[in-house]
């Protein structure tokens, strides 16, 4: 078990032909990910060829529509490389299809995009995480997304984090256990999967025995995520915010600040969640002997 | 980005919103001569600063000729508002206040929409009245895939309570100001005060607007609304090779890939500080994902030209970054640089590449790299370095 991707989740790439598309196709694959195809309006009918896991080729077909590349390969999973100029239509596109799970990679999306996408996206069926993240792994089963998948194995730890390269720092301090799944839900102001979201996938997974919610400084996601801690997760939870030393942000127009009802303080983030009884560490090596105390106590 | 006055004020009209007429003035003299622009009479001289309260520190004043006019803006221009020198004045057109309101629309992160919020109880501090008396201050969703139409804006006017005389009124200008948010790709536009002047009509006579930097590549003018004067020239200088750079005050300098793990390890330089001397981050540099050679040498450039900075702590975990690009960057950037560069480095790597990345920093062997093994021991061992020099 695991939450969102498994090894049946079949993926295709949307951007598959352009530079970081190619690129991190090759490595999905690398990691045992089953990619059946890419999408690219203008390629359509080609093919590309990468090496799997077993370094035989691989030949993957490019489709003009997300559409026409879930009927034709069954696909479920679609993650998008695309320049941020293109990401609001491709996400639609992909939601129009009806994919299952949408990973947004791209960085540098405008805010008032990914706004429309999320309003779009409310009442179907597809479950967008990102955009501006590094996606998702289940070590040892599959991979949607940017993380290397050589840090760690399989394991009883679940993770949720807005940072990429935090989300890599973690899982290589916890190596000596694994991972049941590995989130990066991305930093930008609007988010398809929040924080909230992964702790009530990995309450309800059974191979997840202990979270790991890494978050950073700005907004209030952290308190809320600590408020729904306390009414709805059972299983045990260690934390960490990034940015106790950063002097105070960009100075964002008045009402912003009062929509967020929050400091947006590491200091407020950790004392919320110390509320409720998640354990947070200062520094990533802290929050993973936190985390060890937990296992080596169940 | 947020924006000046002045600059909202013009993007406001662009966009067909009511403002009165305002000149930005950088001198005494072209103050005179916005004062005469604007008809002579009575102005408002403004300071330009990005931050409240500039009227209780003396940074707004009333001018009845343009001779007054570069008097008073003689006396702002200089001044320091909450750590901001005032570079520029507005000259603005006096106006017969009757009524003051508020109205805002910004992005709301935790909803994941807008909200638009309105009261018919403007010009005093919206903070204050969102504590002391919610209920005046009305607040709407606003579906982004909508937007403020017709419909919209009369539930805001009717929310906020506005007499019904105005209404109409009040409710047209709103949909401009939406209008302004939406094709201006804005995260926040308010107005504070939203006025009724004594002729009945509505005017928007102080705008905030921040823009999403983001959507800067369908906005080809926004670059010229950047403040550059007010940037440290070693920040203009990360942003003109595209590095997100912030410049702090301490004596270690940080390089590392992502916002979450470069902010992490300004944490942990800090903590390893306590324990030597007291020194801390130098600045916050995130070369980003999928960082080349070229990247990290600007990077390490901007760095080693911080005269504060004693060490620099180098901190790469390698997804679309590749360590031995990291690795190429350094060495580039050291062996450029030749006997200018004196300060130590500290070098940590993992991921993507990394024995490759090692390998290239071993076999060079500059006498400044030192290879750290893990994020804490890197800290420690920069922030020691940095306590010595």
């Amino acid at each position: 078990m695991s939450i969102y991707l498994n090894k049946d989740s079949k993926i295709i790439v949307q951007g598959i032909t352009g530079g970081m598309g190619a690129k991190h196709t090759a490595l999905m694959l690398d990691s045992g990910a089953q990619i059946v195809g890419g999408v690219n309006a203008r390629k359509a009918g080609t093919t590309v060829t990468h090496k799997d896991q077993a370094g035989n080729d691989v030949t993957l077909p490019v489709y003009g529509t997300v559409k026409e590349a879930m009927a034709e390969t069954g696909a479920d999973v679609s993650v998008v490389f695309v320049p941020p100029a293109f990401t609001k239509d491709a996400a639609i596109e992909a939601i129009d299809a009806g994919i299952g799970l949408l990973v947004v990679i791209t960085e540098g999306v405008p805010v008032q995009d990914t706004a429309e996408v999320w309003s779009y996206l409310q009442g179907k069926e597809t479950r967008m995480i990102g955009p501006n993240c590094p996606g998702i792994i289940t070590p040892g089963e599959s991979l949607a997304g940017i993380t290397p998948h050589t840090i760690t194995g399989k394991g009883p730890i679940g993770l949720v984090s807005k940072s990429g390269t935090l989300t890599y720092q973690m899982m290589y301090e916890l190596k000596d256990f694994g991972f049941s799944t590995a989130i990066g839900i991305g930093g930008d102001p609007i988010v398809g999967t929040t924080h909230i979201d992964a702790l009530e996938a990995f309450e309800n997974d059974p191979e997840t025995k202990a979270i790991v919610m890494i978050g950073e400084i700005g907004g209030d996601a952290e308190e809320r995520a600590a408020a729904y801690i306390k009414e709805h997760v059972t299983k045990p939870v260690v934390g960490y915010v990034a940015g106790f030393t950063a002097p105070e942000g960009k100075t964002m127009g008045h009402a912003g600040a009062i929509v967020s009802g929050s400091s947006g303080t590491a200091a407020a983030k950790k004392e919320a969640l110390e509320a409720v009884g998640v354990k947070v560490g200062k520094t990533p090596s802290e929050t993973a002997d936190l985390m060890r105390e937990i296992l080596q106590s169940l | 980005m947020d924006l000046f006055e002045y600059q909202a004020r013009d993007i406001f009209e662009k966009h067909g919103v009511p403002v009165l007429g305002g000149v930005v003035a950088t001198t005494p003299e072209e103050a005179r001569e916005g004062a005469e622009k604007l008809g002579g009479g009575t102005v408002v001289v403004k300071a330009q600063v990005k931050t409240g309260g500039r009227g209780k520190a003396g940074g707004v004043k009333l001018a009845h000729s343009p001779a007054e006019a570069a008097e008073k803006a003689a006396e702002i221009l200089g001044m320091d508002i909450k750590g901001h020198t005032v570079h520029r004045v507005m000259i603005a057109q006096g106006a017969k206040i009757a009524e003051e309101f508020y109205f805002s629309v910004l992005l709301d992160r935790s909803n994941r929409n807008y909200l638009a919020m309105c009261s018919v109880e403007g010009g005093m501090e919206i903070e204050q009245l969102a504590v002391e008396r919610p209920e005046a201050l009305a607040r709407i969703a606003v579906d982004p895939a909508v937007g403020i139409d017709e419909a919209k804006a009369a539930e805001i006017v009717d929310a906020a309570g506005f007499a019904d005389d105005i209404k109409g009124k009040v409710a047209a200008v709103i949909q401009q100001l939406w209008t302004v948010f939406e094709a201006e790709d804005a995260t926040l536009v308010e107005v504070n005060p939203l006025v009724r002047t004594e002729d009945g009509e509505i005017v928007a006579l102080d705008g905030k607007v921040t823009l999403d930097e983001n959507a800067g590549f369908r906005h080809a003018d926004h670059a010229e609304l950047e403040d550059s004067a007010a940037a440290d020239p070693l920040e203009a200088k990360a942003k003109e090779n595209d590095l997100n750079y912030v410049k702090l005050d301490g004596e270690v300098g940080i390089i590392g890939n992502g916002a979450g793990l470069v902010m992490s390890t300004l944490d942990v330089v800090a903590y390893a500080g306590e324990k030597h001397g007291g020194v801390k981050p130098a600045n916050f540099l995130d070369i980003g994902g999928g960082a080349n050679a070229q990247v990290m040498a600007n990077g390490l450039d901007v760095i080693l030209n911080d005269e504060q900075v004693k060490s620099v702590f180098v901190n790469v975990f390698g997804g679309i970054t590749a360590c031995d690009e990291v690795a190429n960057g350094i060495v580039g950037a050291l062996d450029i640089l030749g006997d200018e560069a004196s300060k130590p480095l500290v070098v940590r790597l993992d991921g993507n590449n990394v024995e490759l990345g090692r390998q290239i920093l071993n076999e060079r062997n500059h006498p400044l790299v030192t290879l750290a093994d893990t994020m804490d021991g890197g800290a420690d061992l920069a922030a020691a370095k940095a306590a010595a020099a």
